[in-house]
C-alpha cells in the first residue's frame, strides 16, 4: 500500500437476535419459511396496532453490550426513523437514536484497543424481491431483532477490519447472542472508510460500502476503496461523501446515493414505546452469567493444557468446537492428544462433509473412548484411525470394533520375549553388524518382530526389548 | 315521543328492564333500528351499520339467556364504536378515502372487552378524516349534522358518535379524544362524553393520530351510562405497552361525594375568545355547584396560553409519522403508477383529505433536520410545565371545572376554510389532553340558543371517579 496516506475505518455491523420470536410482537423467527407466513397485524403495521417490547431480545444485547465492556444504560428510548420503501410497513423503523442501549465498549485484538461507539437495538425490515417487471414483499423478517455495533474509526486496515468483524462475530456466537451468518443476513456490515495524509489529524472524507455479504467481500471492498481513494487524491481531487454498492461480479464499488440527496430520518421519540428501564440488579445478574468469552478460552487451554497458541486458537474458533473440546477432556485425561486429534482428524471430516462440529457424528464421550484405548497403549496410533473411520459408518463402539478385528496390543510380555528372542536368533549376521557400530540397523529388526507379532505389540515395547537383550 | 321509546333511556334503566323481563334484548335493538332509519339521512353519523349482524346477536340472546340476574350491565346493549377503532371482519375507514376498503383482521382491545360484555355493536360512526377536525367535516364520507339543529355542526372529531347519542341512534358508544374529540362534540350535541387517563384505556386498535395523546373515550345520555362503558373497556393490556397497571374499580357516580371538593376555577379560561352567553352558563353552574361543594377557589394555569400552540406541534408531528404507512403497497387505497416514488406520491394526494395534509406537512416540517429542537423540542417542553401547572393546581382542588367549548356550536361550513379559528375550538380540551389528564363533558345548567353548554371537569391523573361524581352533581341539579 502507498505509504502517503493512513487508511481510518470505521464499522457498522447489524446482527440478528437469537430470539424464538420478533422484537415487537409474537411471531416466530425463522429462516426460510414460506413468505409471509411468519406475520401478524403488528409486525405488518396494520392500522392501530402497537409495539410492545421483546425481554428476551433486551437480555441478548444487555449481553452483548457487557461482552463488549459497554456501559448499560439504566435508562434508554426508542426512536422512529423514517423512510418510505415497500418492505418498512410502517413508514418507519423503531430505532434507538438519542439514548441507545449500550455505549463506550472495547474488543481487544491482540493488544490494538478497538473501541466501541455504541450498541442498539432495532427491527429489521422485510425482504424486497424483484423479479421482472414484478416487485413482491416477503414480511417474514420484518420486526426481527437486531443490534448495531457502531466502533470508533480505529481500525488502520482491512485486514483489522475483518480480524475486528472475525473476533466480534465469536463473542457473539460464545454469548449465543446470535448465529452471525453472513450468507443468511444474520450478520451484515457496513464499513467507513478515508485516507488522510501521514501525520494529519483531521479526517478525511469518508465513503460507506455496502452489500459486503462475506469477510472476503469486506476485505476486498476496502482494499478497492484504497485503491480508488488514493488515486483520486494523488490526482488532486476530492473524495466525494457517499454510499458505495460493493459489486462482488465486478469487484468494484458504485455509487448509490450522495450526500445532497442524504434522506433526513426525522428521527423522534417513539411514543408507543415508554423507557426503557434496565435495574443495575438486572444488569448485575446477567454479568454474572456470561459464559467464558474466546479470549479468556484461550488463556485457559495454553496457560493451564498447555497446548500450543495456535492449536488453542483452532479450538476456541467457535463455542461449540471449544465446548466440545471440553466435553471430551473431561472423559479422557490426555488433553493435548484429544486437542491434536480435533485439529486434525476431526477438523478433516467436517471440512470433507462441510459440518460443524454440532452435527458430527460422535458424541464426545464416544471419541474419548477411542482416545483413552490409545492412551493407554491399547492400541496403536495407526489402528486408533482406522477404529475412527469405521466408528463414523458404523453404530459401533470402539471397545466393539478393536475386540471384533483383534486390533488390540498384546500386552503379554512373554510373548514379546519369546518373538525377540526367535528374531535375534536367527539374526545373528545383523546383531554383529549392530555390535560393530551400526545401531540404526536395530529399525529392522523391530520390523521383523513386529511382522512376527503381526503388528500387535507396540513398536516402543519391542525397541526397548531388543536394545535391553543386546546390551 | 322519544321519550317513550327504548331508545331514549339509559343503560341502567334498560338493564332493569331487561332484569325484570320487561323487554326482550330485541326490543332494544329494533328501538334503536328505527330511531336511525329515520333520523339517519339528515345526519350522517353512521359510516357502517351493523343492522343484520345486531339483529341477529340481540335474537341469540333472547334464546340463550336464561339468568337475567347476573348479566354484565353492558349486556346486550346497542353500542356504536367510532371509525377509527377496530372491529374484527368489518370496515375501519378512519373517515378516510385511503381506508375506504380496510377490513380490519382484529378487534381493538376495548372492542374486545366490550364484546366480551355481550355488548351489540350497532355500527361504525362517521368523524373527521383520522380525527383531524373540531366539526366532523372532514370526513370523506360526509359531514355529520348536529342532531339538535341540522345546520349546525356537532362538534369533532367523534362528532358520529354523539350525534348518534343524541339522536338515539344508539345507547352508548365509543369516541376517540387526542385534543378534545370526545368532550367537544358531545358538548355541541348535549350528551355525556369522557376522556380518561392517558394509559387508562388500550390503545391497542385505535388507529392512531397522536400517539402520545390519543384516548379512547365512552359517550352516552347519562354519566352512569358514560361510568359503566368506561369500567368495561378500561385497565392494562399487555397489547400496549402504554397502558397503565392500575385496578379499576367499579365505577360508580356518587353526586353527594362533593361535598367534600374543592372545585378549582382557572382564571386563563374565563378570558377573551370566551363567548359571553357561553361564560353566562357556566357562572351558573359554578354558582349552583357550589352550594353542594365544600369550596370554589380560583386557580391559576398560568401556560394556558400556550397550549394551542403546543398541542398543534405535537399532534401534528405525531400524525406525519403515523399516518406513512398508508403508502399503498399492502391495504388500502392505491393509485397506481409505473414508478414507485409517482405510486407514493397519487396514492396519498389522492388518499387525504385537505385538513390531513394539512397536518401531515406541518408535523414534516416540525421535525426536519434543523428545525426539531425548535419545534418538537420546545413544544415537549412546553408540554412538560403545562403538566406541572395541573400538579401545582391540584393542590389546591380536587377538581377543575373550565367550559368544554369556547363558543356554542358553529354553522356546518362557517369555520372550514380557516384552519386556525377551528383550531381554537380546542383551546379549553389541549391541556387536559397534554397532560393525560382525565376530563369529562357534562350538559351545564342553562342553554345558549337552543344548544347545551358543555362544562368541562378536569381531575387529576386516575382520579375518573371525581370527575364523575362531579358530573353527575351538575346532571342531578339539571334535573
Amino acid at each position: 500500500m502507498d505509504k502517503k496516506y493512513e487508511v481510518v475505518i470505521g464499522v457498522e455491523i447489524h446482527a440478528q437476535l437469537k430470539t424464538k420470536s420478533k422484537m415487537f410482537c409474537s411471531c416466530a423467527v425463522a429462516f426460510g419459511a414460506t413468505p409471509n407466513s411468519n406475520v401478524c397485524p403488528i409486525c405488518l403495521g396494520l392500522p392501530g396496532t402497537l409495539p410492545t417490547v421483546n425481554d428476551n431480545a433486551i437480555e441478548l444485547a444487555i449481553k452483548a453490550g457487557l461482552a463488549l465492556n459497554c456501559q448499560i444504560a439504566e435508562l434508554s428510548t426508542f426512536a422512529r426513523k423514517h423512510y418510505f420503501y415497500p418492505d418498512l410497513p410502517k413508514g418507519y423503523q423503531i430505532t434507538q437514536y438519542k439514548e441507545p442501549l449500550a455505549t463506550n465498549g472495547f474488543i481487544d485484538l491482540n493488544g490494538k484497543t478497538i473501541e466501541i461507539r455504541r450498541l442498539h437495538i432495532e427491527e429489521d425490515s422485510g425482504k424486497s424481491i424483484h423479479s421482472g417487471s414484478e416487485s413482491l414483499v416477503d414480511f417474514n423478517r420484518c420486526g426481527v431483532p437486531l443490534i448495531e455495533v457502531v466502533t470508533e474509526p480505529n481500525i488502520r486496515s482491512p485486514e483489522q477490519a475483518v480480524q475486528y468483524l472475525q473476533t466480534l462475530k465469536q463473542i457473539l456466537n460464545y454469548l449465543d447472542v446470535s448465529d452471525c451468518d453472513m450468507e443468511k443476513g444474520h450478520f451484515r456490515c457496513e464499513p467507513n472508510i478515508s485516507l488522510r495524509p501521514i501525520g494529519q489529524t483531521k479526517f478525511g472524507i469518508r465513503t460507506e460500502l455496502k452489500n459486503l455479504n462475506s469477510l472476503r467481500n469486506v476485505r476486498e471492498g476496502l482494499e478497492f476503496e484504497i485503491k480508488r481513494q488514493t488515486k483520486i487524491l494523488d490526482e488532486g481531487g476530492s473524495i466525494i461523501q457517499e454510499t458505495l454498492f460493493w459489486d462482488e461480479q465486478t469487484k468494484t464499488t458504485g455509487s448509490m446515493r450522495g450526500k445532497e440527496e442524504s434522506e433526513d430520518y426525522r428521527y423522534f421519540p417513539e411514543p408507543d414505546l415508554p423507557v426503557l428501564v434496565i435495574k443495575k440488579e438486572k444488569i448485575d445478574t446477567i454479568k454474572k452469567m456470561l459464559p467464558s468469552l474466546p479470549l479468556q478460552r484461550k488463556i485457559y487451554l495454553v496457560e493451564k493444557l498447555n497446548l500450543p497458541q495456535n492449536i488453542a486458537e483452532i479450538i476456541i474458533e467457535t463455542k461449540e468446537f471449544a465446548d466440545y473440546f471440553d466435553a471430551t477432556v473431561k472423559h479422557c485425561p490426555n488433553p493435548k492428544l484429544v486437542a491434536n486429534w480435533l485439529t486434525t482428524e476431526v477438523r478433516a471430516i467436517l471440512n470433507e462433509k462441510a459440518i460443524t462440529i454440532i452435527n458430527f457424528k460422535l458424541n464426545p464421550q464416544q471419541l474419548a473412548d477411542l482416545l483413552n484405548m490409545l492412551n493407554e497403549n491399547k492400541i496403536t496410533g495407526k489402528v486408533a484411525k482406522e477404529i475412527f473411520t469405521e466408528m463414523l459408518t458404523t453404530e459401533n463402539t470402539a471397545q466393539e470394533i478393536a475386540s471384533s478385528k483383534g486390533l488390540f496390543l498384546i500386552q503379554d510380555d512373554d510373548v514379546l520375549i519369546k518373538a525377540v528372542a526367535e528374531i535375534l536368533e536367527k539374526n545373528q549376521d545383523v546383531v554383529t553388524k549392530y555390535k560393530e557400530g551400526k545401531t540404526t540397523i536395530v529399525g529392522y529388526l523391530v520390523g521383523l518382530v513386529t511382522k512376527k507379532t503381526e503388528g500387535k505389540i507396540s513398536p516402543q515395547k519391542i525397541m526397548e526389548e531388543i536394545l535391553k537383550r543386546l546390551r | 315521543m322519544i321519550s317513550k321509546e327504548l331508545c331514549s333511556l339509559s343503560i341502567t334503566s334498560l338493564r332493569e328492564k331487561i332484569q325484570n323481563k320487561e323487554i326482550k334484548f330485541i326490543d332494544v335493538v329494533n328501538s334503536v333500528l328505527n330511531r336511525i332509519k329515520s333520523e339517519e339521512q339528515k345526519i350522517c353519523g353512521y359510516i357502517t351499520l351493523f343492522e343484520e349482524q345486531a339483529i341477529k346477536q340481540a335474537q341469540n340472546l333472547d334464546a340463550t339467556i336464561k339468568d337475567r340476574e347476573n348479566l354484565h350491565p353492558l349486556t346486550g346493549i346497542p353500542i356504536a364504536i367510532k371509525d377509527n377503532i377496530c372491529v374484527k371482519d368489518f370496515l375501519t375507514t378512519c373517515g378516510s378515502k385511503i381506508l375506504h376498503n380496510f377490513i380490519s383482521p382484529y378487534d381493538a382491545t376495548a372492542v374486545a372487552r366490550l364484546k366480551n360484555a355481550g355488548v351489540i355493536i350497532i355500527g361504525k360512526t362517521n368523524m373527521d378524516e383520522f380525527g383531524m377536525g373540531s366539526s366532523t367535516e372532514t370526513s370523506y364520507y360526509g359531514p355529520v349534522a348536529n342532531p339538535i339543529d341540522t345546520v349546525y355542526v356537532p362538534g369533532g372529531s367523534s362528532g358520529g358518535s354523539t350525534a348518534v347519542i343524541a339522536y338515539r341512534g344508539a345507547i352508548g358508544a365509543l369516541g376517540t379524544d387526542t385534543g378534545g374529540s370526545v368532550r367537544l362534540p358531545a358538548a355541541f350535541c348535549g350528551v355525556v362524553g369522557l376522556k380518561p387517563t392517558y394509559g387508562r384505556v388500550s390503545r391497542y386498535g385505535l388507529v392512531a393520530f397522536a400517539s402520545s395523546l390519543d384516548c379512547i373515550g365512552p359517550i352516552a345520555k347519562t354519566v352512569d351510562d358514560t361510568a359503566i362503558i368506561l369500567s368495561t373497556i378500561a385497565g392494562q393490556d399487555e397489547y400496549d405497552a402504554t397502558s397503565v397497571n392500575i385496578p379499576v374499580n367499579k365505577l360508580l357516580c356518587n353526586p353527594e361525594a362533593i361535598k367534600d371538593y374543592t372545585i378549582g376555577i382557572p382564571k386563563e379560561y374565563f378570558a377573551e375568545g370566551l363567548d359571553p352567553k357561553v361564560a353566562k352558563v357556566v357562572e351558573r353552574t359554578i354558582k349552583e355547584l357550589g352550594k353542594k361543594c365544600k369550596a370554589v377557589k380560583q386557580i391559576s394555569l398560568p401556560q394556558t396560553k400556550y397550549t394551542i400552540a403546543t398541542y398543534y406541534l405535537i399532534c401534528t408531528a405525531e400524525a406525519s409519522s403515523n399516518l406513512a404507512r398508508y403508502d399503498g403497497v399492502k391495504y388500502g387505497l392505491r393509485t397506481t403508477s409505473q414508478e414507485l416514488i409517482n405510486m407514493y406520491e397519487k396514492t396519498r394526494e389522492d388518499g387525504f383529505g385537505t385538513e390531513v395534509k394539512r397536518r401531515i406537512l406541518l408535523g414534516t416540517y416540525g421535525l426536519s433536520k434543523g428545525y426539531y429542537e425548535e419545534y418538537y423540542g420546545t413544544a415537549q417542553r412546553v408540554r412538560t410545565l403545562i403538566k406541572q401547572d395541573f400538579d401545582e393546581a391540584f393542590k389546591t382542588c380536587n377538581v377543575i371545572l373550565t367550559p368544554t367549548a369556547p363558543t356554542p356550536p358553529f354553522k356546518l361550513g362557517e369555520k372550514i376554510s380557516d384552519p386556525l379559528a377551528m383550531y381554537l375550538s380546542d383551546v379549553f380540551t389541549t391541556s387536559p389532553s397534554l397532560a393525560g389528564l382525565p376530563a369529562i363533558s357534562v350538559p351545564g345548567i342553562g342553554k345558549v340558543n337552543n344548544f347545551p353548554v358543555g362544562i368541562q371537569i378536569i381531575g387529576p391523573a386516575f382520579a375518573e371517579e371525581c370527575i364523575l361524581n362531579c358530573a353527575s352533581a351538575i346532571e342531578k341539579i339539571n334535573g
